[in-house]
């Protein structure tokens, strides 16, 4: 009893809120523009259904090309870092700066940079530069995190240089790599939609474009429909890397 | 002839001196316990005989060259990543001894220590006992001349600690390597040891030097003999006096 309760006290408040939502809506005739009833988001999502998906598409590919991309720089700066303290040292504050830099503000120099005409390389860049650091701090603690008396068996025995970086410390690494590229792939979907907004129409196609020309011609239903798309896009994404995540521990200590 | 020495060795850290100046000499085929309180410098003098650490002052020497020295630590510090049979294979492997030898080397080993048929375990499928065991495994595969061994049961309980050691004394007796292995535990010192060496702590000297009667491996009622008994009361006293100075 217990357990069913709490399963569904999830899709309870939200069903309540839907509920108070649309009956304020009808009872307080509440302009649609201004706030359409979760009805009439609905029919949008329905009657748009095409378009935002296609638009969904483009923002989820942005992201997910910009999270292979993340993840090659990231990690080899990361192995950079463990392989040699003066680059380590050389690469953390840069690093740092990377992360701390807001990506809107660098999204109209990101675009000049990748020519006015494509804008999609704009997008991923801006998209890669807030992806980057959660893989890259992840990676650079794993290649750190190998046990201090593991490291002493390799000296004992003589290891090279690359036995220790590929039998001990890449390993070791695994579980702070799998827990970076989830946090990355839920930064590089935020990061996608960001840098379209930074592009504006330049941007062209994915759903924050959707939301902005919803938004500029008092669309407000497709707007919502739009997010709700994004959200839901954030939702699965997410579980997805989760379960990737956990399915990589268990292979990775066997159990 | 010894296998390692410590000639006037001594260990300082920025923030005090860790050991000595300690003479010890470790015989080939001896087996001999530090004890000593925490603190005392015994896992120190250890790592100096493993070469992990230079001294400070003074001299080690290693008559044991490299792949002739074995380590075991307190935790089994075993790779979660990796089998049984490949955390135990993982010295040959270092070594570039060929897959197969290393394979089979290791399966021997693991089968030495009783744990045939859990070759292709991961540690974390493994009890405390049974991962000690594959670091034992770990440490004999290369048939080293001297094997240290750094508090290895203190996390286990008093059970598996009893069978560990006659584990320990039955791999000695196929193999006779030189055993330096450090405990606070005095019966554990007197049981498994030819020899016990007591330290006190700060600046972490040696204050006796007991050898211990008796036949290795241990007869089945060895702890209650009257030599087992009178030695352990005599390292008590040693160690007591040690921590009173």
């Amino acid at each position: 009893m217990r357990g069913i309760a709490y399963a569904l006290a999830p899709f309870a408040l939200a069903a309540l809120l839907l509920a108070g939502w649309e009956v304020a809506c009808r009872a307080l005739e509440v302009p649609a523009y201004f706030l359409p009833p979760p009805s009439a988001v609905a029919v949008s999502l329905v009657e748009n259904f095409p378009v935002l998906f296609r638009a969904a598409w483009q923002t989820l590919w942005v992201a997910l090309v910009a999270l292979a991309g993340a993840s090659l720089i990231a990690q080899a700066l990361a192995l950079l870092t463990a392989l040699s303290p003066l680059l380590d040292r050389a690469i953390r504050p840069l690093a740092s700066v990377v992360q701390v830099t807001p990506v809107v503000a660098l999204a109209p120099l990101v675009l000049i940079w990748a020519g006015l005409d494509h804008p999609g390389r704009a997008l991923v860049a801006l998209a890669v530069v807030v992806a980057f650091f959660p893989i890259f701090s992840g990676a650079a603690a794993g290649l750190r995190s190998a046990d201090p008396d593991l490291e002493r068996l390799f000296d004992l025995y003589g290891a090279s240089r690359w036995q220790r970086v590929t039998r001990l410390r890449l390993p070791a690494a695994v579980p702070f790599l799998l827990e970076g590229h989830k946090v990355g792939a839920g930064l590089s979907l935020i990061g996608a939609v960001v840098a379209e907004f930074g592009a504006g129409s330049g941007g062209g196609g994915g759903l924050a474009w959707q939301i902005l020309d919803a938004g500029n011609k008092l669309q407000t239903d497709r707007m919502i429909a739009a997010l709700v798309l994004l959200g839901l896009m954030g939702v699965v994404l997410h579980a997805l890397l989760e379960r990737l995540e956990r399915a990589g521990l268990r292979w990775w200590r066997g159990r | 002839m010894s296998v390692a020495s410590l000639i006037g060795a001594e260990v300082e850290y920025p923030r005090g001196r860790a050991l000595g100046p300690v003479d010890l000499a470790v015989g080939e085929g001896e087996i001999l316990a530090l004890v000593g309180p925490s603190g005392c410098g015994k896992s120190t003098a250890l790592r100096l005989l493993a070469g992990l650490e230079a001294p400070t002052g003074g001299q080690v020497t290693r008559a044991a060259g490299r792949g002739e020295t074995a380590v075991v630590f307190q935790a089994p510090t075993l790779a979660p990543w990796l089998s049984a049979r490949a955390n135990a294979a993982l010295p040959l492997e270092l070594a570039g001894v060929p897959a197969a030898e290393a394979r089979r080397r290791a399966d021997a080993a693991l089968a030495r220590v009783g744990l045939t048929g859990a070759e292709t375990a991961r540690p974390a499928q493994l009890s405390g006992g049974m991962a000690m065991r594959v670091s034992l495994a770990r440490a004999m595969v290369t048939e080293p001349r001297l094997l240290l061994l750094d508090e290895p049961f203190a996390a286990l309980d008093e059970i598996t600690r009893r069978a560990l050691a006659d584990d320990v004394l039955a791999l000695w007796d196929a193999s006779r390597p030189a055993i330096v292995f450090v405990t606070h535990n005095v019966e554990e010192a007197v049981y498994m040891a030819s020899r016990v060496v007591v330290m006190s702590r700060s600046p972490g000297r040696i204050v006796g030097d007991f050898p211990v009667a008796g036949p290795l491996p241990r007869p089945a009622h060895f702890r209650a003999e009257p030599g087992f008994r009178a030695t352990a009361e005599q390292v008590s006293a040693a160690l007591a006096e040690g921590i009173a100075a």
